[in-house]
């Protein structure tokens, strides 16, 4: 998938995931949670995972966590890479 | 003869206030206070130095306590809870001394046995007359009780009252007689009436938390205990007062008449006790404008001391007759040990309050929380501070199952047989980790900022800062 | 299968879809349909997908609310479901058969392709149109995949033309048929929801009228609202006990070589022991096992 335009995905609620992701010229991942302490490492792999399942190769990509699970994150990034991307 | 003097500044100096003093400091305004912020504003300007502090609570209001630490105007901190703000500061080092923790009980039994000494009490009141009788009951910014003031009033050295609401001698009603009372002054106002109780304290809504209180009701109700004569303690916050509502449905169901309720006492509390669910209510602290109402006009709604409430020290305290306590939790280990005093990355955030001294006092302490909260798992293998040692803790309630101390068989059977989810600890902790993921361990690796005192004045535990 | 309560739970919100199998009900519905804003309604479905793929609770049944057939999400809405196998689809404004053949054929397509057993997935058809009425017998008997009908009283009354009350006179006549029909295919009846959250004097009166019409269980929009209508739809203590003595007679009669068995005076026939089986089989699965 490519990132042709912007899109977003999820919401700032405890427990969810908000995402943002911009077409840009190489792959910027920029990460922060609320429970980084405890999970940061784990947070990092899904989005990560996420991007190489859909083959995103370049996009500025946005991670704001509150504490959301594994399976949200998941969501959440797929959303907004189906939002803003295209085959 | 009149204790009463002008100005603020009139009765520190009058009550003699000097560098390495201890003053302390009551509550009972909550996040409305402004009278500890003013007495220490005054210090400060004074040039003094090196003081200790013992508040029994700590607020967010109290923020500016923080530059009076780095100022070192303060240099020693003995509470029973901090707050948010001024905790996050402590758990960053600002203050070289370790603060104190101790629970209700802890601090007026220290208090009556002369290991926690206090120079100068200044002691907040509603209402005063010119010689220092004081109520919590009467004027613009009543709060109901003044139980964490008795202590303060009957062992201090030097005791300053004050009031923004002076009545001609004598009150008639008061709580803690003029015969400890050195200075009275009146000030414009004491506190921020609209932040010291709230209008009404609601039933939480959140389903989550209405189930656990539910299943936690459920516990008290196959424990054995729920009959006539019961007594009951619970938090002021919403889930845990929401357990107070299924407790009412089922004594209304047995038709059982409770002895007393005690605690942080809210509206709903008081209208338990106006239907007859209650005899009496044993009040330490008022959290809303219907407690202070009923507090005042309700005989059978008494004040008590943090004396009388816990005091270890006592012959014997409230808790001691206590059948049922309900308490709240950050963390739960897999020894049933438990943390309020920090959050899950070990920053202050709270403190024992009562918790550990109901939980010794009560014949059934349970504790109600989530089994995961914004993705972190509630039960841990070890907590990252021991607020109340797990021999004190008889169940842990989530929404997910109900761990039983290995300590209380009987009470395990007891709600096996009737059909509850019953759950191995550890099996609960596997469970949250399933479904969350296993945190990495969070580590405090810098310098002792805290001690956490047990009722009897041993160390329980240290908090450290992160690094 | 024990369906007292069925709860709705807003398929785009985190926190609700993981906790949901904790409140109580038999059975939680995932909506993807009102509950969901137009411009969410793909988010919703990936995160249902994804609570269905990695967080399914055994405690309860799970129900997919799917788009109505004429507003063009509801195959978007099968493809991420289906292959994860949630126990039923509830398709909205279920209108005849016909919408019921296309969504089953859409289901056994997505489910060969995914490989997994065609019939996986039941569908429970929301009758909420003045036509799905008119015709729920013949929604009823459309498919084997139908697992019972269910009654949305709010859009109803905006097809009837007229308001939606607490007494719910207008709806009796729909509320009669839809247990009919399910009964006429012998299938269960569910009872639309109680909408004002506060009522509950309301809801244990409105509860109370749908189980003395037959239905077997009652949606609820609001977790408060569970552990009451449980109760309303539960069989009373006296029905249990009848049900273990009807039993229990019949294994005396057959011990006892006796075709026919009588019990209290009443000649015990083929009807009365299957209802005192569904009564059993409901007190093993509220008081066996887990606590709900």
């Amino acid at each position: 998938m490519e990132i042709r335009k912007n899109a977003a995905a999820g919401t700032l609620e405890s427990s969810d995931v908000f995402i943002c992701v911009e077409p840009y010229g190489q792959l910027s991942v920029q990460i922060q949670s609320v429970v980084q302490e405890q999970y940061m490492e784990a947070v990092s792999n899904t989005v990560f995972q996420v991007l190489e399942e859909f083959e995103v190769k370049s996009g500025k990509i946005q991670v704001n966590d509150r504490g959301a699970l594994d399976c949200v994150i998941r969501a959440r990034m797929e959303t907004a890479i189906r939002r803003g991307g295209s085959r | 003869m009149s204790k009463l003097v002008g100005t603020l500044r009139e009765a520190v100096m009058a009550a003699g206030l000097k560098d390495h003093m201890t003053v302390s400091f009551h509550h009972h305004l909550r996040n409305g206070d402004y009278v500890l912020n003013m007495v220490l504003a005054e210090a400060s300007e004074m040039g003094i130095r090196d003081l200790t502090v013992n508040a029994s609570s700590l607020f967010d209001v109290h923020e500016p306590i923080i530059g009076h630490i780095k100022n070192h105007v303060v240099t020693g901190l003995e509470v029973n809870y901090m707050g948010q703000k001024v905790g996050r500061a402590i758990s960053e080092g600002i203050m070289e001394k370790p603060v104190i923790f101790r629970s209700h009980g802890g601090r007026a039994g220290d208090m009556e046995n002369g290991s926690a000494k206090v120079d100068i009490a200044f002691i907040a009141v509603p209402c005063a007359d010119n010689m220092g009788n004081m109520s919590g009951k009467y004027g613009p910014s009543a709060c109901g009780s003044l139980g964490y003031a008795f202590s303060d009033a009957m062992y201090a050295d030097k005791v300053v009252v004050i009031t923004d609401y002076l009545v001609p001698y004598p009150l008639q009603d008061c709580s803690i007689p003029e015969g400890y009372v050195d200075y009275v002054v009146c000030v414009d106002r004491i506190g921020d009436a609209s932040r010291i109780v709230s209008g009404t304290t609601k039933i939480t809504r959140d389903p989550v938390g209405l189930r656990i209180a539910w299943l936690a009701s459920q516990v008290v109700k196959h424990s054995g205990y729920l009959k006539d004569g019961f007594s009951f303690q619970t938090g002021a916050g919403g889930a845990s007062l929401a357990v107070a509502k299924y407790v009412e449905e089922m004594m209304e169901e047995e038709k059982i008449t409770g002895s007393f309720c005690m605690g942080g006492i809210t509206g709903y509390l008081v209208s338990m006790m106006e239907k007859g669910y209650f005899d009496t209510i044993l009040d330490v602290q008022c959290f809303d404008l219907a407690a202070v109402a009923s507090i005042r006009e309700n005989k059978r709604h008494r004040e008590i001391s943090a004396s009388r409430y816990a005091s270890p020290v006592a012959k014997s305290s409230a808790v001691d007759s206590l059948d049922v306590v309900i308490l709240g939790a950050t963390q739960a280990d897999t020894d049933f040990h438990v943390n309020v005093h920090t959050d899950s990355n070990g920053n202050i955030m709270g403190g024992s309050g009562g918790h550990s001294d109901t939980a010794q006092g009560a014949k059934l302490s349970i504790v109600a929380a989530p089994l995961i909260r914004a993705r972190l798992p509630l039960i841990t293998d070890r907590v990252l501070c021991k607020s109340t040692p797990g021999e004190t803790i008889d169940v842990i309630v989530t929404q997910r199952g109900i761990a039983v101390n290995p300590r209380n068989q009987r009470l395990r059977e007891a709600l096996v047989r009737a059909g509850l989810p019953v759950r191995d600890i550890q099996e609960l902790k596997k469970t949250a980790q399933d479904i969350a993921g296993v945190p990495k361990e969070v580590a405090c690796k810098g310098r002792t900022v805290a001690k956490v005192l047990y009722r009897d004045g041993t160390l329980l535990d240290t908090i450290r800062a992160k690094s | 299968m024990m369906r007292r309560t069925m709860l709705f739970l807003p398929g785009n919100t985190p926190n609700m879809l993981i906790n949901g199998d904790v409140l109580g009900a038999d059975s939680i519905i995932f909506d993807l349909e009102d509950a969901v804003a137009p411009d969410e309604k793909d988010a919703a479905r990936i995160l249902v997908r994804n609570t269905l793929k990695y967080q399914k609770s055994s405690a309860c049944e799970t129900i997919i609310r799917i788009n109505p057939l004429d507003f063009g999400e509801w195959k978007a809405d099968l493809e991420e479901v289906i292959p994860y196998k949630p126990d039923l689809i509830m398709p909205a404004k279920t209108s005849s058969a016909q919408d019921i053949q296309i969504i089953a054929d859409y289901m056994a397509q997505i489910e060969e392709q995914a490989k997994i057993q065609v019939g996986s997935t039941g569908i429970l058809p929301l009758v909420e149109t003045v036509l799905g009425v008119e015709k729920a017998f013949e929604i009823a008997s459309a498919h084997k995949r139908v697992a019972g009908l269910f009654l949305g009283g709010e859009d109803l009354t905006a097809d009837l033309h007229c308001k939606r009350t607490r007494e719910g006179q207008e709806i009796f006549y729909a509320r009669s048929r839809i247990v009919c029909a399910a009964r006429a295919c012998g299938l269960e009846a569910y009872d639309t929801p109680f909408t004002d959250v506060e009522d509950m004097q309301g809801l244990v009166k409105d509860s109370q009228f749908a189980r003395s019409l037959g239905f077997s269980g009652k949606a609820v929009i609001s977790p408060r609202h569970v552990e009451t209508v449980n109760a309303l739809f539960s069989p009373a203590p006296e029905e249990i006990e009848y049900a273990h003595e009807v039993v229990e007679a019949i294994q005396e009669g057959k011990r006892q070589g006796k075709g026919a068995v009588s019990l209290r005076g009443k000649m015990i026939d083929a009807p009365i022991v299957k209802r005192a089986e569904q009564i059993l089989d409901m007190e093993r699965q509220m008081f066996g096992g887990d606590f709900h």
